[in-house]
């Protein structure tokens, strides 16, 4: 056994570990062992890297890796004790951003080590390097697009930059122009390296990853994030290819197909394909929100009638959506359920799948604010008994609960998966205004004759119901 | 599409499984119905309100949807064309040997009786309706045998005391029991495994006998009471004794699924009853709850008790059992055909579809993957026996894409894939063979997590995605120091990565707790 065979075996023992950790993850019974496995590859993994490296390294190396990522372990772990569980997105793409900086710089490190040194080098077989070279480029292309995408889809989910998706002329052209020039560059690469041709590379994806997110709206976001982590995943296993080492290669396509696996499940809630949510937002897509225009009456109510009705409810739906994120309106709507729930009347929560920011986001705040998990079901869960429930409260809800998307075949959400919170005997809608959700299309929910408007901040109308209670 | 509605062959078969009400519902899911002449007869539907409901009444045998109580006899079934869909009663888990020949003749079968007990799918439960049916028939029966009141009443001729009577099981047929007697004014005492009927049966106006036995109390996750403990079962059977002294009606509803009746009294317990006691044993047609019970019989004991062991409780209310199956198989039929235009479209992902579809292209389909139910409202231990079915994954079709674009793709895919292997060097086909592998085994393993779990599925594949620290480490301090500085910021940005992101998915999970028991 030499150090060399060893680091290939703890590599083996690590990607089990990982696979362990995603099936681990499926269940929330065994979510927290997933996690522990997953704790346990990274340091099987980790432990055999450092040996390894350490073999050729003076001391003082040795103590300067330390310190990369003591530092780093640490920036991370404060980061994670603080996050807020409604900044969970902004966290997770800013930590996406990350990976594909570390893939793009891995990338440039293989490129001077091997491409720049010419014929001089000694680490790849001479007539292995133009294979290098293609893994070089696309190495750092992934990355570099994982990078800047990520870290715009940060500044809209902080509010750093316009949530509104940027429209230049000619956009589709343009992503599909910046892939081609990549792929030319990358075969001038190939043919003859040089510094130049790497800078292009890296310039042309960098600017192509920011282009690619800017042009995508707010309420898309569960998919972008989804899918900047399965680049992120393709990123690390392209590193992989580009060092021979298995285990990146392993864990970076299990992390990609777990991110493309997540969009798809995305773009099926809002029935639309994957190229469409990248092509641009609803409004682009269709040009004209013909249906954006039905009027109607809307019944105001307040928090008094919301209260009562809700006493006198045998059970009761909660659908939350991004509003109730922003508002912060989690705790009191726990503090609603558990209310509810000591007078003996059933509380349920029903969640789209595209609710949030994030994949699966209001799971984790109803979580946060101790909401039990088993109440918390999914659309396809609650769908067919929303007839029979007494009250539907909807939380910053809008295009999730949009009765157009199955009645009205021209609506640009026609066909898109929603909860039918309007069969239910009562539906209250918490809003601010009147004002249209992110496809830009009115709901004719509000106008039934069984839905009634409660306006203003969710959290402050959630805590005049529970006072009136 | 068109509907069949047969006469059913069986002479002791009174219902049918249409009734005008429900024709309605099915031509406006698209669909054509055809009745047979005389289909409703027994349970007092004409041919002429068929008619006016807009059915025709011809041949229904040629439909491409049959709907029936009971499996057609195999002189029926050799009218049925290959490809048409059976839906009945047909008992897939006592008839293995029916679902093959059914499958072997090409018929989708949908079986009624395996409804999964899911909350969506109560409305087309149809055990349920007919345990309902046969709980409520069960105290009529009694009562008609029965030579006194079951009210108490005061008379200028004295006083007549109320009869008391012991249901066994708190199912829907035993809470269907417990509603009929109490509302005929008896005195109604109920027995049942699970602990957490107590409620419902005291909401119907019986008394719960809570056997405490320990362990005894059992936790149903599927819907369905399973077999009881020793210790349980010893103290039940003095509560059965103590009550056969007391109670003057018995009904039994204990069914366990998949398994013989188990024995609720015995002949010694029978022996204590008073002369003219009656005692109706539901479970007769499974082994029998009460021993010296005989299935279509009604035996006298030689102490004078009357033990009654109909088999056809739900069938002896034909309108009524008729308008509720059919009502479940319109509701079965809606979720068939959700575009309610006549195309019957058996979406296998499904699990209520799933449930039902015993056969299917040639295919014998049960048992079904399991899955597991918290079931509220509504107990079941009277259920016809349903395996808790042992996992035998059975490969569900594809989706709905077109078949030819989806294999072109398949097709280029593995071209490419062949290419660029066929004319890699050696050392990158083996990192092609293990990419392609892991990116397969990602998707599965993923697949299976719940959507609850998606956020913290990121955070955690963004923790391991961090693994890309490995090659930085690997490059640091081996080629100069641009490579070495490159390295370093590398290793911080992924370390960050792989601490905050496992720091952060543990956050998250600690926070997901399970509520208290519902």
């Amino acid at each position: 056994m030499s150090a060399g065979t060893a680091a290939t075996a703890a590599y083996i023992v690590a990607a089990l570990l990982t696979v362990m950790s995603l099936a681990g993850l499926s269940r929330h019974e065994t979510a927290r062992a997933g996690v522990a496995y997953g704790i346990a590859g990274m340091a099987v993994a980790l432990v055999a890297t450092v040996v390894l490296a350490a073999e050729s390294l003076t001391a003082g190396a040795i103590a300067l890796l330390a310190v990369a990522m003591v530092v780093g372990g640490g920036i991370g772990l404060w980061r994670a004790r603080v996050v807020e569980m409604t900044g969970m997105p902004e966290l997770i793409a800013l930590l996406h951003s990350f990976v594909g900086l570390a893939a793009v710089l891995v990338g440039w490190n293989g490129y001077l080590e091997v491409e720049a040194e010419g014929a001089a080098q000694t680490t790849v077989a001479p007539e292995l390097v133009g294979i290098h070279s293609v893994e070089v480029g696309i190495g750092v292309f992934i990355g570099a697009v994982t990078f800047t995408g990520s870290l715009v889809a940060y500044g809209k989910l902080s509010g750093r930059m316009k949530s509104r998706p940027l429209t230049l002329p000619g956009k589709n052209a343009l992503n599909l122009g910046a892939l081609v020039a990549f792929a030319a560059l990358t075969v001038a690469f190939t043919v003859t390296p040089s510094l130049g041709l790497m800078i292009a590379i890296t310039a042309v994806a960098l600017a192509l990853g920011w282009h690619l997110v800017a042009s995508i709206g707010g309420g898309d976001m569960p998919v972008v994030v989804s899918m900047l982590n399965s680049y992120s995943g393709w990123a690390a296993a392209a590193s992989g290819f580009l060092l021979d080492n298995t285990l990146l290669i392993v864990t970076g396509a299990l992390v990609g197909s777990s991110g493309a696996y997540l969009s798809y499940v995305m773009c099926q809630a809002m029935n639309r394909s994957f190229l469409s949510v990248i092509a641009g937002g609803f409004g682009v897509e269709s040009g004209t929100a013909s249906s954006g225009t039905e009027e109607g009456e809307h019944r105001e109510v307040d928090a008094d009638a919301v209260a009562e009705m809700l006493a006198e409810a045998s059970s009761v739906v909660i659908v939350p959506g991004y509003g109730m994120a922003v508002a912060q309106a989690q705790y009191p709507v726990a503090d609603l359920t558990r209310r509810l729930v000591e007078r003996g009347i059933e509380v349920r929560f029903g969640i789209h799948p595209v609710a949030g920011r994030l994949p699966g986001h209001m799971n984790v705040l109803l979580a946060e604010a101790k909401v039990p998990y088993d109440v918390v079901l999914e659309m396809d869960e609650i769908n067919d008994d929303l007839a029979s429930t007494s009250v539907v409260l909807v939380i910053g809800a809008n295009d999730t609960v949009n009765p157009a998307a199955m009645e009205d075949p021209g609506s640009p959400i026609a066909g898109m998966p929603v909860l039918r919170v309007w069969e239910a005997k009562n539906v209250v809608v918490f809003k601010r205004s009147m004002a249209v959700g992110y496809a830009g299309v009115q709901n004719p929910l509000f106008f039934r004759a069984n839905t009634s408007m409660i306006f203003g901040d969710a959290k402050a109308r959630v805590e005049d119901i529970l006072k009136a209670l | 599409m068109r509907i069949g509605v047969p006469r059913e062959p069986g002479a002791r078969e009174t219902r049918v499984a249409a009734t005008p009400a429900t024709v309605v519902g099915l031509i406006d899911l698209g669909a054509t119905v055809v009745v047979e002449p005389g289909a409703g007869e027994r349970a007092s539907f004409t041919d002429d309100a068929y008619a006016a409901a807009g059915a025709e009444i011809g041949d229904p045998w040629s439909a491409d949807v049959l709907l029936a109580l009971r499996t057609p006899d195999a002189e029926h079934l050799d009218r049925l064309a290959p490809g048409t869909t059976l839906i009945a009663m047909v008992g897939p888990a006592r008839h293995p040997e029916l679902l093959a020949d059914l499958a072997r003749r090409g018929i989708t079968v949908l079986a009624t009786d395996a409804v999964p007990r899911i909350s969506r799918a109560q409305s087309l439960d149809v055990l349920s309706s007919m345990a309902n049916i046969a709980g409520y028939r069960a105290v009529v029966e009694a009562a008609h045998r029965f030579g006194r009141f079951f009210t108490g009443q005061v008379t200028a001729a004295g006083k007549v005391p109320p009869a008391k009577v012991l249901v066994a099981g708190a199912g829907v047929a035993g809470l269907a029991a417990i509603g009929a007697a109490s509302s005929l004014g008896a005195v109604v005492r109920a027995t049942d495994p699970r602990p957490e009927v107590a409620e419902q049966v005291r909401s119907l106006g019986g008394d719960f006998l809570a056997v405490e036995a320990g362990d005894a109390a059992q936790e149903s996750t599927d819907g369905y009471a399973r077999a009881t403990s020793e210790a349980y079962d010893a103290r039940a059977a003095e509560i059965y004794t103590e009550q056969a002294a007391d109670v003057d009606v018995v009904i039994t509803t204990a069914l366990i699924p998949g398994r013989a009746a188990p024995r609720l009294l015995t002949a010694a317990d029978v022996a204590l009853m008073k002369p003219g006691s009656v005692v109706v044993d539901m479970a007769a047609g499974q082994g029998g709850n009460v021993e010296g019970s005989v299935a279509d019989e009604v035996v006298v004991t030689d102490n004078g008790v009357i033990i009654v062991g109909d088999t056809d409780l739900a069938a002896r209310l034909p309108a009524q059992a008729s308008q509720l199956y059919g009502t479940n198989l319109v509701n079965l039929l809606k979720l068939l055909v959700p575009e309610k235009d006549g195309r019957l479209v058996l979406d296998l992902d499904d699990v209520v579809v799933r449930g039902v579809t015993v056969t299917h292209h040639g295919e014998v389909l049960w048992p079904p993957p399991p899955i597991s139910v918290s079931a509220g409202a509504g107990g079941n231990v009277d259920r016809a026996p349903v395996e808790p079915a042992a996992a035998t994954p059975v490969v569900a079709p594809a989706k709905v894409a077109s078949p030819a674009r989806r294999y072109t793709l398949i097709a280029v895919a593995f071209a490419l894939l062949f290419a660029a292997t066929a004319f890699a060097p050696p050392a990158l086909a083996t990192n092609l063979t293990v990419f392609v592998l892991a990116v397969v085994i990602g998707y599965y393993v993923i697949g299976k997590v719940h959507h609850a779990l998606h956020t913290p599925l990121m955070s955690v594949t963004n923790a391991i995605s961090g693994v890309v620290v490995v090659g930085a480490l690997l490059q640091f301090g081996q080629h100069g120091t641009v490579v070495s500085v490159l390295a370093f910021v590398a290793i911080l940005l992924a370390s960050i990565n792989i601490v905050g992101g496992f720091a952060v998915t543990r956050r998250m999970l600690a926070m997901f707790t399970k509520g208290p028991a519902s």
